[in-house]
């Protein structure tokens, strides 16, 4: 493990000179050190990336309007979306999972911290790859070659006779690459969980985050494996002549879409499922009760993980499919609302009979709740293979993903890190700039994404770059792009609440949020080796047990 | 921990959001031109259009009632003065209580599943009848090729169909190819979406009941124009229909006036990727132009069909459309106005 490295404290460390600091942070194996080194890496691209949106709606705020090119826009779409789950969702969650699974379930550190630190090189050198195409050939000389073939780069217009330079080819290689820092973190996180957890803590006794996790890094195993096969198989079809996917020499362009879904529907699980692990740990906290059913949802997150790997086709129910498998998979998708339709139940019994306080985290979680629900019944919804006839790739379909990775995910992970960010840095982020925070962007975020569903089903298209006036879509994309507008000054704030705080925050002290878990049992930021005797656990609340050794939770489990 | 009941919100947003969430609201009715999902006017359209209804009555239920218990639980439940220093009971769960919000939801889906199983059924399933009309739309990069194989008709864009009535149904039953990469047919009022897609033939059938033009888009991203590759449907009486058959049917005009512009189109490249027929431009790369004028758009619903935005087209579509397979072809003004003068003679 890190043996070379010496325990510091914050006064010693700033005394060291930048290089020297900064060739620690390069060379560190520590798996706080590099979870935070992926939130942040994740946060830099979802800065980069809400960039680019920004450019998208300003385009779409009026009809005809000529602000970029069509190039420009396909380019910013897909690069938007590659990067959102790649390298913005990706790692967001490899950095928490880092971060905070040694810590809640008592080990020093995870099972392989080098390994650790290869696959977040992997991550962030695939991300930097991915972004270089905008520096190669045609690129210098202003126009840029990203990628333009959206983030699925359905077959055959990635092939050679539609998708001409190397833009397609830094997709793959780009996602390639990152995809194998994302594979060796799940195996890491696996093991981990599996072999290091401290003494007492049986499965059914781990905090439910680190139960959801084990499940997300499972599905990471299964899931990435198809799109790495596929991505190798055009670039043989690109390079060597192959036929995969090219439709002229006899292949299969459906079969690209077969392998891409296989990869990416349970890649939406996967970025929900950690959304839901933050969610189960922040609403007891804040509800000061334990998590209602806590059986029910570990039960509940492994048939979704299970379901999830047998839907993938309800991305094609426009495909042409026979009647037959358009059944299976209405069948397969409406199943999963009812585990997932559990787990709200459960976080709404969870708040019952509480005494809900209203901290920053807290009201991310239940503008979570509420959105989650919504993007779960558009997607009851778009599971009805006719009604999906009509409202698959329109802005129906837009407004309803984006309510799952804006409204659910990303709120989910905004409440994760006003919730640990006083774990990890010592200091408690401001509170007021957290309500500008958290108003503005759920105001922007409804002002976004609400009026999308109506443009969908008034016929509008998803990944045009301009319409005509006239099918009355102008009112919804003109009210889109201004909350657009309200979601980037939330951002903002988060952004100098971020920074300020590393300096001016309040002091947290060890448990800021009198919370239960392990990772609040120890300092903040913890100390290299987490904890200085390794703990010992009887329950699923450890700090409960302590805190209230009249009533503990022992006795009941 | 200090006790904080407020959420903070600043009202100061409350005089933008109201009126944005009042037009985000309202229903869409007052746009003359929709091409909503839900004014279906043709059968397999009204199919999908009653199974949405149903499933939006069940989501709009669930989503009454769960979020109706959230925003009481929230409220009620909130952290009150009295609370500091006290913990609620401690409760881990009923397995009662649990039994019962998996077992409703299960009886919810498994109603859903069987309305939807049928109406696949009833769309999947359609046999054309005797009278149906077949027509063949092959998806090009960045226009529609539409062929009518039993009625030896070639045009782009702009399908033509009968409408059907009760007496006698004369659906059209589409079969769907690519030329290149994937596309999507979608003409919400009509029906649902079905992909082009290369190597593979699709199938779907439209209905209309209403005579009228209906519009749609490619709804399946197929490269740099996917946005301006427009559809129309232009569903006519049946005695309409017959006469635009037949008129389709006739062979091109042969005018005097326009004799240099003709010449000027066989002598130059246009030829190599457009078809007249009956003449030896048989290109198949380019939509076919022998009734060209008898089209309402150009460049697949990018702008009308009048001479001034033909001349425009002729004289540079990368212009008017960025990236269109068709060239600049570098025409003096004077060749223009030849050239634009033949084609407006193919009516």
């Amino acid at each position: 493990m890190a043996g070379q490295e010496i325990a510091l404290s914050p006064g010693v460390e700033s005394s060291l000179s930048l290089t020297a600091r900064l060739h620690e942070w390069v060379v560190t194996v520590d798996h706080k050190k590099l979870g935070l080194m992926y939130i942040g890496t994740s946060l830099f691209f979802f800065i980069v990336a809400g960039l680019m949106v920004a450019i998208i709606r300003m385009q779409l705020a009026v009809p005809n309007n000529t602000l970029v090119p069509p190039q420009v826009f396909n380019r910013l779409f897909t690069m938007h979306g590659t990067t959102m789950v790649f390298l913005v969702g990706m790692p967001i969650i490899a950095g928490l999972m880092n971060y905070l699974v040694p810590l809640m379930i008592g080990a020093r550190d995870m099972a392989f911290p080098r390994l650790n630190a290869f696959g977040y090189w992997m991550f962030l050198f695939g991300g930097l790859l991915l972004y270089s195409s905008y520096l190669t050939a045609p690129g210098l000389a202003g126009a840029g070659s990203a990628p333009d073939v959206g983030w699925f780069a359905y077959a055959p217009l990635t092939g050679r006779a539609f998708s001409r330079g190397h833009s397609t080819d830094y997709w793959i290689l780009g996602l390639l690459v990152s995809g194998i820092g994302s594979m060796v973190s799940a195996i890491n996180v696996i093991t981990t969980i599996i072999s290091l957890r401290c003494k007492g803590m049986t499965l059914m006794r781990m905090p439910l985050f680190v139960w959801l996790m084990l499940v997300v890094s499972g599905m990471i195993v299964l899931a990435l494996p198809p799109l790495s096969a596929a991505q190798i198989m055009l670039l043989l079809d690109r390079y060597l002549g192959a036929r995969f996917f090219d439709a002229e020499a006899g292949g299969s362009a459906v079969m690209w879409q077969h392998f891409f879904w296989l990869f990416g529907h349970p890649e939406v699980y996967l970025l929900m499922i950690p959304a839901f692990a933050c969610v189960s740990e922040i609403v007891p906290v804040f509800s000061r009760k334990p998590i209602f059913g806590y059986p029910a949802m570990v039960a509940a997150t492994l048939l979704i993980g299970f379901i999830s790997v047998g839907v993938w086709a309800h991305h094609m129910f426009s495909v042409g499919m026979t009647a037959v498998s358009n059944t299976f998979f209405v069948v397969s998708t409406l199943l999963i609302a009812v585990p997932t339709g559990i787990k709200i139940f459960n976080w709404l019994a969870t708040l019952y009979g509480g005494q809900i306080r209203f901290e920053i985290p807290m009201l991310f979680c239940l503008g979570f709740l509420f959105q989650f629900l919504i993007a779960g019944l558009t997607g009851v919804m778009l599971g009805v293979a006719p009604f999906n006839w009509q409202l698959t790739d329109s802005y129906f379909v837009v407004a309803h993903f984006h309510y799952m990775l804006v409204g659910s995910f990303i709120f989910g992970m905004f409440g994760a890190i006003y919730y640990w960010y006083p774990k990890a840095i010592g200091r408690l982020l401001n509170h007021k700039l957290g309500l500008w925070h958290f108003w503005l962007f759920a105001i922007g975020f409804h002002l976004t994404f609400d009026p999308q569903h109506i443009a969908g089903i008034l016929g509008m298209p998803r990944r045009i770059y301009t319409y005509d006036p006239g099918r009355g879509w102008e009112i919804y994309n003109l009210l889109s792009s201004i909350g657009a507008a309200f979601q980037a000054a939330g951002v903002g704030c988060l952004a100098v609440n971020l920074l300020r705080s590393l300096r001016h925050g309040a002091l947290a002290g060890d448990d800021p949020w009198d919370a239960w878990t392990l990772e609040w049992s120890t300092t903040s930021p913890p100390p290299d080796y987490n904890f200085e005797t390794l703990p010992e656990v009887r329950s699923r609340r450890p700090l409960w047990d302590l805190k209230h050794p009249e009533d503990p939770d022992w006795k009941y489990e | 921990m200090k006790l904080r009941d407020h959420t903070g919100f600043p009202w100061i947003f409350a005089p933008i959001i109201v009126p944005c969430g009042a037009v985000t609201l309202s229903v869409p009715s007052a746009c003359a031109d929709v091409t909503s999902i839900f004014r279906p006017l043709s059968t397999p359209a009204q199919a999908v259009y009653e199974i949405s209804l149903l499933t939006l009555a069940i989501c709009a239920a669930i989503f009454l009632v769960v979020a109706g218990m959230l925003v009481y639980t929230i409220i009620r439940f909130r952290r009150r003065p009295g609370d500091e220093g006290r913990e609620p009971p401690q409760v881990y769960g009923s397995n009662q209580i649990e039994l019962a919000w998996t077992v409703v939801p299960i009886l919810i889906v498994f109603v859903l599943i069987l309305a939807t199983a049928r109406t696949i059924y009833d769309v999947q399933g359609a046999i054309p009848p005797a009278d149906a009309v077949h027509a063949t739309v092959v998806g090009h990069q960045w226009w529609w090729e539409i062929r009518y194989p039993k009625l030896g008709l070639i045009t782009a864009n702009e399908l033509h169909v009968p409408v059907s009535d009760t007496d006698r149904r004369r659906p059209t039953f589409l079969r769907l190819e690519s030329a290149d990469v994937a596309h999507s047919f979608w003409v919400p009022q009509l029906a649902g979406k079905t992909d082009l897609i290369p190597n593979r033939v699709n199938q779907m059938w439209i209905e209309p009941i209403q005579p009228g033009t209906y519009v749609g888009n490619c709804a399946e991203y197929c490269g740099l124009q996917h946005a301006r590759m427009l559809l129309r449907v232009i569903a006519h009486s049946p005695a309409d229909f017959e006469r635009w058959v037949a008129a389709q049917q006739m062979p091109p005009v042969e005018d005097g006036q326009a004799r240099a512009g003709r010449d000027l189109f066989f002598a130059t490249s246009c030829i190599n990727c457009h078809a007249i027929k009956q003449t030896t431009a048989n290109g198949k790369f380019g939509p076919d132009l022998t009734h060209l004028m008898s089209r309402q758009t150009l460049g697949s619903g990018v702008v009308t069909n009048t001479r001034k935005n033909l001349r425009a087209w002729v004289r540079d579509p990368q212009h008017i459309k960025p990236g269109a397979l068709m060239p600049n072809m570098q025409l003096t003004d004077d060749e223009l106005d030849q050239v634009v003068d033949y084609l407006l003679t193919l009516k």
